[in-house]
């Protein structure tokens, strides 16, 4: 009760701050500008590895059967079909989409050169994607030799989306075979795939005949509502051989994004950035609070003498570090969520704030300051009360 | 409003004995061959409520036997007890603890440059222990009033006259409520009329709080405030002329 009637101070580390308007103005610029540039590089960072997984959001699922010698979408490897069927066994499943993914060679039909795409064969009649649309275009792969192409691939696959709709019929070689364009679908390129297409599972076959019988890359698994997802995915991965692994969808994408963060260096080379962004803050609020301390020091030499102890001064120094840190965050923040747009709008990377990069951008701006604090505090400690006389 | 109201002692502070008791105080400063002694065998006692002048020319170590009793420095050889605390081998938590009951009107008045000069001499209240934040700020205002500032208080240091700067540390210093007062050359930065008052000043508030004062003076004007005038030279005390 004592120590809350006599709570409220004089709020000395805003007042110290707040008198030097324009020294605090260059600190809070400086502030910024470094959260703003953590803010950028952390966004492209999760924008990039967000763009590896466009395909594997849309998937119509729970769960994820993948052979555990799958590394990433660029190298996926075949398990047997037969355990997706086993899964039925579970009382939480409602059904399973068996999936072929590949890559296979397409042939731009303007200029003749091939380039790799992605290939996904299933069952023209199982649900696949999470897309409303797909279910009326999906019946015309059920006459052989049909694809649906994404009309967001690169533009090097050829003009197809153009013709398409200008009602012309788009014939082209698929992995030397002749395949018709019966529809376009929006997927959108990834860091793996530069196009996709989507197939029956016959027509898949037939363009890879190598494809062992009863072989699928993927198997998707969609849960009645009400179960746990995870505790499923633990029951149906015990009640398996260990030929497959069980996923979450969410855990089908980071399984995506790790490869990209940990095998490639895409991930340290933004975190370097975020990094560099860091230290150079660090330097400027070091500046300003060591000099902000040097200035004061016979102030506080003098507190000392009065009787305050060092313990209350150095709290008014990370006062300061805290202040700096709040009030450098706010415009940071706001300068962020423009720029993202303005990425999102010009480049289609999917860059948008979230709450654990704005917590995270947070708490290394409180860091930096209070470790700046920290360092300016040995200053502080040299403050002798006797040289003031 | 009372502004003596009975503060918080510690319990290490005795009544009854001398505010200072100084035996055999000396002080050297510098190193090797450069080390020269600017205090030799000082002893000296003040009594609580006594006001005590101290003159000498520059240079005689009157400053430094000032920071020595407000302890800011450790005492090096001779005994140095305050309210009865022995300050040789003291520890910071000590002095600390000793400071806040001792207060210091510095030659430069080391006024908190981003604070008002009611904020300025509420620092010295805020030493207070078990006081509101109001009944803090209504005292510090109390105390300008006391010093002729009551029109003055929301001005910075930056705007206020050499004078006022030393007015509102005497304030300050008188906020905290010392037991013991001790003053460098407070009226130098003055005319000599507001100097006088400030002196009077500082004699009746030390009357009236039974608080200790020594002032390290030049101003032969003002000799005459003091229960006993002492005089130094080349860091010895010189007897007195009776």
């Amino acid at each position: 009760m004592r120590h809350l009637l006599q709570g409220r101070r004089i709020p000395l580390a805003w007042l110290l701050l707040t008198r030097q308007p324009i020294r605090l103005l260059v600190a809070l610029a400086g502030i910024s500008f470094a959260g703003i540039l953590m803010f950028m590089q952390l966004g492209f960072r999760e924008g990039l590895f967000d763009a590896s997984v466009t395909v594997h959001r849309m998937f119509d699922t729970d769960l994820v059967l993948i052979s555990p010698r799958s590394m990433s979408s660029i190298s996926m490897s075949g398990f047997p079909r037969r355990r997706l069927v086993q899964t039925m066994a579970h009382p939480a499943v409602s059904g399973t989409t068996p999936v072929n993914w590949n890559f296979l060679l397409w042939r731009n039909p303007q200029t003749l050169v091939t380039r790799s795409i992605l290939a996904l064969g299933f069952e023209p009649t199982d649900s696949i994607l999470n897309d409303p649309q797909l279910s009326y275009k999906t019946e015309s792969l059920t006459k052989p030799g049909r694809v649906l192409f994404d009309k967001l691939s690169r533009k090097e696959f050829g003009p197809i989306s153009e013709w398409y709709e200008q009602g012309k019929i788009v014939e082209t070689e698929v992995a030397g075979k002749r395949v018709r364009v019966s529809g376009l679908v929006s997927l959108g390129p990834s860091f793996g795939a530069d196009g996709n297409l989507l197939t029956s599972r016959e027509t898949f076959l037939k363009l890879l005949p190598s494809t062992p019988t009863g072989s699928i890359e993927i198997g998707l698994i969609r849960l009645k509502s009400g179960y746990n997802k995870q505790s499923v995915a633990d029951a149906i991965s015990s009640s398996l051989p260990k030929d497959v692994r069980v996923l979450t969808r969410e855990e089908f994408i980071d399984f995506e994004k790790n490869y990209w963060r940990t095998s490639t260096s895409i991930g340290f080379i933004f975190t370097l950035g975020a990094v560099m962004g860091f230290v150079v803050g660090c330097v400027i609020v070091y500046q300003i609070l060591y000099s902000d301390v040097s200035d004061h020091l016979p102030e506080y030499a003098t507190l000392m003498a009065m009787g305050y102890r060092l313990k209350t001064l150095l709290g008014v120094v990370a006062r300061e570090g805290v202040l700096l840190a709040v009030m450098g965050y706010l415009p940071a923040y706001m300068a962020a969520q423009g720029l993202y747009a303005l990425v999102r709008s010009s480049t289609r990377l999917p860059v948008a704030m979230d709450l654990d990069r704005s917590l995270l951008v947070f708490s290394l701006i409180l860091l930096m300051c209070m470790g700046s604090a920290l360092l300016a505090m040995r200053r502080l400690v040299d403050a002798d009360p006797a040289e003031i006389f | 409003m009372n502004l003596l109201a009975n503060s918080s002692v510690p319990t290490f502070i005795s009544a009854e004995k001398p505010a200072v008791e100084i035996v055999g105080l000396s002080h050297w400063f510098g190193k090797g061959i450069m080390r020269r002694e600017v205090l030799q065998s000082i002893s000296l006692e003040i009594n609580s409520g006594e006001v005590v002048l101290l003159t000498g020319p520059s240079g005689c170590g009157k400053t430094t036997l000032l920071t020595l009793i407000g302890a800011l420095r450790k005492v090096e050889a001779g005994d140095l007890r305050v309210f009865g605390c022995d300050l040789r081998g003291s520890s910071r938590k000590t002095r600390q603890l000793l400071r806040k009951n001792i207060g210091m009107i510095f030659q430069g008045h080391n006024l908190l440059r981003c604070l008002t000069a009611e904020q300025n001499v509420q620092m010295g209240a805020d030493l207070i222990d078990g006081l509101s934040y109001r009944v803090r700020r209504d005292q510090a205002r109390e105390w300008l009033r006391l010093v002729g500032l009551s029109d003055q208080m929301d001005k910075l240091p930056h705007d206020l006259s050499g004078g006022q700067k030393q007015r509102v540390a005497i304030a300050r210093a008188l906020a905290a409520r010392p037991k013991i007062l001790l003053a460098d050359e407070p009226t130098a930065a003055l005319d000599s009329v507001t100097g006088r008052e400030i002196v009077d000043l500082l004699r009746r508030l030390a009357k009236d709080q039974s608080c200790s004062v020594l002032m390290v003076t030049h101003d032969p004007r003002i000799l005459d405030i003091a229960d006993r005038v002492l005089k130094m030279e080349d860091g010895k005390m010189v007897q007195p002329l009776e």
